[in-house]
């Protein structure tokens, strides 16, 4: 019969002495098990002029006594009453002492406490300071691309190769299926209102500017910023951790040129490539629904689309993408090179790249569109 | 110091504050280091080794004050000043930084690469000679992440030696290796100071490779924020006023291996 003993419950038992108030504790104190409340237990007590504390029936214990003696110490000091803890045993002094010093020592104001000025000041600071990055960084990245016209043999072909691959030939499924779907959809749209008034035909107009004018480097690049992007800030920002691009400064090598340069090159070769396959795809989506659903010969379609397209339509949508495609590039190479030196740095800067990456794109489409219009073309 | 040497310091540090994150670690930090000395720079955890030692090689701007090196300006030089001189030093970092995506012998060929005209097959051929001399030979074609941590410390270290560096510098080299992986790489510091001459500043608070290897040291301290000893190690630890230098160096070093 050696089953282990039940824990005994915490007891606090007030007993008065003369003008003193003797608090015994007995039992086993566990922060994990059932406590007695000091504020009931001396609810309707007579304010005595002493309080003294004894633990000589307390059994195993934790910080849970020390707890309770802090509660005690504090109901004394607020009604100005002495106490007196010498009976308890040495371990439980000297925690006890530790606990209030602890408890005592006023804390500084934290560093990460900040008014409303101080916030509004950080962030504008962080805002200025982001954006003298980003044109530093540009800066950078156009004098290591002159640096690459002038010495091609310097630049790091096997990685932009290597790149290349990863962000075009990798991309080709994702971007083969989205681009095809856009292109049904759109097609579907078209031809339910056309059709009321027999223009099917101008299903082929429609699908075929907007995927080549709009759809195809616009749905090209946010894959691409989500794909792309993500990897190059979360790649740098892991290299950054690993104080990689430390290890490239000491060594007088710009981490623009050895890193950005590369990822940069292959985004804008492979965009426009990507893009113009995007375009084909959406087109060979549209003709589906075409064919499928009103009727009109694939060859129909491929005639009409012909004559409506031009080659100009078909530049615009390559000059866009190339422009996204820097345009990721930048947002994914400097939010790794700027990332926290951290696991959640490394995240965040994945994140922001993507946020900043779309971002960019919608904003860079809208000044494209203004353009375009007052160039007519 | 009062016979001081005919030839120009490799390092002179002259009123160095650094900061860290718009803190003031460190403050009024001077001192030289002689060539071809090993020179450690210990300290409490939290009192800026790493700082000064970021400060130093140039990756991070210090607030004020100067470093030079073999005489030559380093904090006011301009960029391109910078990157000649950058290719005189080596550096180890804590985790040996290698980069991930390269092999061993890419890794130990870059700088080659980046700052020589020599071609492919002589490249090759010193970088395994580098990976050789610090006993990796055969790892050649490895990925950082296939080698060990004691591994990738070497291969850093053949890296950091990759341009016949005049300074090498090491942070925390015996951090995370187990005893005999550590003084192993103590006896190759040793060997490349006494093999090349190259001047070795170490950052470091293991009193074992502080004994066994320091010529002179300095031990910087986070409430003064800057230096408060200098010298030999046996010296400071025997002579030293300061109770707190005294008491750092003479800690038995074993911890029940």
């Amino acid at each position: 019969m050696t089953s282990a003993p039940e824990p005994a419950a915490a007891r606090a038992t007030l007993q008065p002495a003369g003008d003193a108030l003797d608090v015994a504790l007995a039992g086993d104190w566990r922060l994990a098990g059932v406590q007695p409340s000091w504020i009931d237990l001396t609810a309707g007590v007579v304010l005595p002029a002493r309080v003294r504390v004894t633990a000589e029936a307390v059994g195993t214990w934790d910080s849970a006594l020390l707890l309770f003696l802090a509660e005690i110490a504090a109901w004394c000091r607020a009604r100005s009453i002495p106490y007196d803890t010498s009976a308890l045993s040495e371990r439980m002094r000297v925690l006890f002492e530790q606990l209030e010093a602890a408890s005592a020592a006023n804390p500084a104001l934290a560093p990460h406490a900040e008014n409303f000025l101080v916030t509004v000041g950080n962030a504008t600071r962080h805002v200025v300071g982001t954006a003298r990055a980003s044109v530093s960084f540009v800066g950078e990245a156009s004098l290591a691309f002159g640096q690459l016209l002038r010495r091609p043999r310097k630049f790091r072909w096997k990685d932009c190769l290597d790149q290349m691959q990863q962000v075009g030939a990798m991309a080709l499924p994702i971007v083969s299926l989205i681009s095809f779907l856009i292109g049904l959809t759109l097609a579907y749209q078209a031809a339910v209102e056309l059709r009321q008034f027999g223009a099917d035909i101008y299903v082929a107009d429609l699908v075929g500017l907007s995927i080549v004018r709009e759809m195809g480097p616009m749905m090209t690049a946010v894959i691409l910023a989500g794909r792309t992007g993500a990897a190059f800030a979360a790649t740098i920002g892991n290299m950054r951790a690993n104080e990689e691009i430390d290890a490239l400064q000491t060594l007088g090598i710009s981490p623009v040129s050895f890193l950005a340069l590369p990822r940069l090159v292959a985004l804008g070769v492979m965009m426009p490539l990507l893009a113009l396959y995007a375009n084909a795809v959406g087109i060979i989506g549209g003709m589906i629904v075409a064919s499928g659903i009103l009727q009109i010969p694939p060859s129909a379609y491929w005639i009409e689309t012909k004559s409506i397209v031009d080659l100009h339509d078909v530049t615009t949508g390559l000059i866009k993408a190339t422009t996204f495609g820097l345009l990721i590039g930048l947002a994914g190479c400097l939010c790794g090179l700027r990332a926290d030196r951290s696991a959640a740095g490394v995240g965040r800067a994945a994140t922001s790249a993507v946020v900043t990456s779309v971002l960019l794109i919608i904003v860079a489409d809208s000044l494209f569109a203004i353009i375009f219009n007052l160039l007519h073309v | 110091m009062s016979a001081a040497p005919p030839a120009v310091p490799a390092i002179e540090v002259q009123g160095l504050e650094c900061a860290y994150e718009e803190r003031i670690i460190l403050k009024g930090v001077t001192f030289q280091v002689r060539r071809g000395e090993i020179f450690f720079i210990i300290g409490g955890s939290g009192c800026g080794k790493t700082t000064l030692l970021r400060n130093l090689v140039g990756l991070e701007a210090p607030v004020r004050g100067t470093v030079r090196f073999l005489g030559r300006p380093f904090t006011e030089a301009d960029s391109a000043a910078r990157r000649e001189q950058l290719k005189t030093f080596g550096m180890l970092f804590q985790g040996g930084a290698l980069w991930s995506s390269l092999t061993l012998r890419e890794n130990v060929a870059l700088p080659l690469e980046e700052h020589t005209a020599l071609p492919r097959a002589e490249i090759d051929a010193l970088a395994s000679l580098r990976l050789a001399q610090v006993g990796l030979a055969g790892f050649e074609g490895y990925y950082p992440s296939e080698i060990s941590g004691g591994m990738r410390k070497r291969a850093g270290l053949a890296r950091a030696l990759a341009l016949d560096p005049a300074i090498v510098f090491f942070d925390e080299p015996s951090a995370g290796l187990d005893p005999v992986t550590s003084r192993n790489l103590d006896d190759l510091v040793r060997q490349v100071r006494d093999t090349f001459g190259t001047t070795i500043v170490t950052v470091s608070h293991e009193l074992r490779s502080i004994y066994a290897l320091a010529d002179r040291l300095i031990m910087l301290d986070r409430e003064a924020q800057g230096i408060i000893a200098e010298g030999k190690p046996e010296e400071l630890a025997a002579g030293s006023p300061d109770p707190r230098v005294r008491e750092f160096l003479t800690l038995s070093p074993v911890h029940g291996t």
